[in-house]
């Protein structure tokens, strides 16, 4: 404990956050700046999530605060040529790219011309200044930085991220694919922070892909708020694909108003540590939520997956499943909270958590959390966790199909139900592409990474 | 081109299979009968390859080859199929894609060149034709959702594409109505030769009015206790069992 009577850990991001609040405020409006200094307060009052902690029970993340790490506080202009150290696993995919990076946006993104009018992307500090009145009416207002300690954290640090802004009536047709990489030559912390808006009768696809690009040590504690207004559709699916020395903690916040509907998708393919959230407010009647994740992990890997739905008002409609398949000594948990207010009358709630775990040393803890206040709702949860099917591997087998090619067909065939509930076709396709590959240990998933089978560092391969 | 020498074979101890002995030969087709918990089942298994029962004496030889030396899928490429009693549903993966597996591995294992595309397409529309099976099948899940007919159909479909040498149809009557039957024994007698055998295990003799054997076995408690022509089923199928449990009691 230290003089002020909070622990070493939070310390560090105390003192942190007291050294740049100039740096960190520059590049934002004052919308953004003004939310720093309570949001400190409630980092500082609760602190990093440790045992304690009921949501985060089964994710020790305090020691990796604890690690030493650089900042990017002061982002210079990317000054590589991005296609020289970066190839997406995406290929084919029609769709709007733009890249981030260590979370900032990238100056040299070059949007389509043929963008419909009104539609703002780009980055969130520039915009914050550029157009107030978004980040004004939207920003920090769906984050829960007193239920989220690590939220409040990026709601201190916040600088760059993404910004979407989609007009009323407008549907962006192709997805809208956001490359974030890591790239520093030294162990880095990061709060990437991005805000997205959807209007009335507006539709957006948006496909996060997170990537580690080099060595180094990543830290990273991102925020996403996604407003959904009325009649409008929103799709998030994101990619996470970075090395064993990525700490990454990952929250999202979906505001619904009626009609609409919300999909988010958390596909964890490889990683360090991975915690996500994903909280879904269905604020106003007849909203449809889909909340998704597959995570395939091997070696030490940890994935902790928490989602806390909010059914507000009646006649809503939320849909969960998370699939997992772990491999070796890796460990998951899920954690799913679904919350029926008194006044939430025909709810229709369902949540789902199924494992496959392929090793006696691979562990899973899951955990479905149901709080019912109505009385006249349909809700259902279920949780599994097994073997692959003995009698499924002999019929493979006995058809000539080798025993490693028969358990890559029996774990895709596990987590093809999550794969299928991609809504946007060609993306569905691609990312049936990837889960594949990440089965058959062929996903490149660090491209320049020197950790790839390399005995120096036997504590952590990417492989 | 099987030997089956002396094959002894238990499950949690309990002694199933006592000492078979059985040859087949090309192109001949084989019945084996017999009433309830005989070890049919068991037999066909041990030779397709189950780790479920543990083989405890006697030998296997197919075309010279150590049998039981061999995992399941080596026992596949050898040109052992076995259509399965019960088979399985395999939700997320596509019949297209599992077929297509199973066929490269094969080739792979003789040395040959992997299917393109299009050949395999080609070749799974020649071979849908012989099971007259519905081509919707073919683009779902393996097994998912499939009628007993369909599944047992999918079976003759799944040997009509690997073109095994010896063929092992568990109980593949089972289940079937008299049109389903009639196809699936059509399929069988479309894929024999002269150069590939057949071991049908059947309870009844009504397959045997469409797949017509050369050689009926009938085994209780784990032997084959008498064989003969294929008159012996139609005796069987009169007189029922009984007069054999009678017989070879002990």
């Amino acid at each position: 404990m230290s003089s002020t009577g909070i622990d070493k850990t939070e310390q560090i991001y105390v003192d942190l956050y007291e050294n740049n609040t100039t740096l960190l405020n520059r590049v934002v409006s004052d919308a953004v700046s003004q939310q720093r200094d309570k949001a400190i307060e409630l980092f500082k009052s609760n602190g990093i999530p440790r045992r304690g902690n009921e949501n985060y029970k089964y994710s020790k993340l305090e020691p990796y605060f604890k690690e030493e790490y650089k900042t990017d506080f002061q982002h210079e202009v990317f000054n590589q040529n991005l296609d020289d150290v970066f190839k997406c696993e995406v290929h084919d995919l029609d769709a709007t790219t733009i890249y981030l990076i260590n979370g900032w946006y990238y100056r040299k993104n070059k949007l389509p011309a043929s963008l419909p009018k009104g539609v703002v992307i780009g980055s969130f500090a520039e915009i914050s200044k550029s157009h107030p009145e978004i980040v004004e009416a939207h920003y920090n207002k769906y984050a829960k930085n007193d239920e989220d300690s690590l939220v409040a954290l990026n709601t201190a640090f916040a600088q760059d991220g993404f910004l979407i802004y989609v007009p009323k009536g407008v549907v962006i047709e192709k997805p809208i694919q956001i490359v974030n990489i890591m790239h520093s030559s030294e162990d880095l912390l990061a709060f990437p922070r991005n805000l997205v808006v959807i209007e009335e009768n507006a539709q957006a696809k948006i496909l996060l892909c997170e990537h580690t690009l080099t060595e180094s040590k990543y830290l990273v504690n991102a925020v996403t708020e996604a407003y959904v207004a009325k009649n409008a559709i929103f799709d998030i699916y994101n990619i996470q694909n970075q090395h064993n020395l990525t700490t990454c903690v990952n929250s999202i916040f979906v505001h619904q108003k009626e009609h609409s509907s919300a999909l988010t998708h958390n596909l964890t393919l490889h990683t360090g540590t991975t915690r996500n959230n994903v909280y879904v407010d269905m604020a106003e009647e007849h909203c449809e939520s889909h909340v998704y994740g597959l995570y395939i992990t091997d070696k030490n890997q940890h994935v902790d997956n928490f989602s806390f739905i909010d059914h507000a008002k009646p006649n809503c409609y939320s849909e969960e499943l998370f699939k997992g398949v772990l491999d070796d000594k890796s460990t998951g948990a899920f954690a799913g909270k679904i919350m029926v207010r008194p006044d939430a009358q025909k709810t229709s709630a369902f949540q789902r958590n199924d494992n496959l775990l392929l090793t006696d040393t691979a562990k899973m803890n899951t955990k479905p959390m149901l709080e019912i206040y109505a009385d006249d709702v349909k809700c259902s949860h279920g949780a599994t966790v097994g073997q692959l099917d003995e009698k499924s591997m002999f019929y493979l087998r006995s058809r000539g199909i080798g025993k490693d090619e028969a358990r890559i067909l029996l774990m895709y065939a596990f987590a093809y139900e999550a794969v299928e509930k991609i809504r946007v076709p060609a993306l569905r396709d691609e990312i049936k592409e990837l889960v594949e590959n990440t089965f058959r240990g062929e996903l490149d998933k660090c491209n320049s990474c020197v950790l790839c089978g390399s005995e120096a560092s036997s504590q952590y391969t990417c492989m | 081109m099987l030997e089956i020498k002396d094959l002894h074979a238990k499950i949690d101890d309990k002694e199933i299979l006592r000492g078979i002995n059985l040859t087949v030969k090309p192109g001949e087709v084989h019945a084996i009968m017999g009433p309830n918990g005989s070890g049919k089942s068991t037999l066909s298994s041990v030779l397709a390859g189950s780790e479920v029962f543990d083989v405890s004496a006697g030998e296997v030889n197919f075309y010279g080859k150590d049998l039981l030396d061999l995992p399941a899928e080596d026992r596949a490429r050898e040109g052992l199929f076995y259509s399965f009693q019960y088979p399985v549903e395999i939700p997320g993966v596509s019949m297209v894609n599992f077929m297509r597996t199973a066929l490269n591995e094969h080739k792979k294992y003789n040395d040959e060149k992997p299917l393109s595309a299009s050949e395999f397409l080609k070749l799974m529309r020649e071979k849908k034709k012989v099971v007259e099976i519905d081509s919707n099948l073919t683009n779902r899940s393996v097994n998912e959702g499939f009628s007993g007919g369909e599944k047992k159909k999918n079976e003759i479909f799944q040997m009509a594409m690997l073109e095994p040498k010896l063929s092992i149809l568990d109980e593949t009557d089972s289940g079937l109505d008299i049109d389903a039957l009639r196809i699936v024994a059509n399929g069988v007698n479309k894929l024999k030769s002269k150069d590939n055998a057949t071991i049908v295990i059947t309870h009844y003799q009504r397959l045997l009015d469409h797949i017509v054997p050369d050689f009926v076995h009938v085994l209780y408690k784990g032997r084959i206790v008498m064989s003969a022509g294929k008159e012996l089923a139609l005796e069987l199928e009169e007189k029922g069992y009984d007069w054999i449990k009678k017989q070879f009691e002990d």
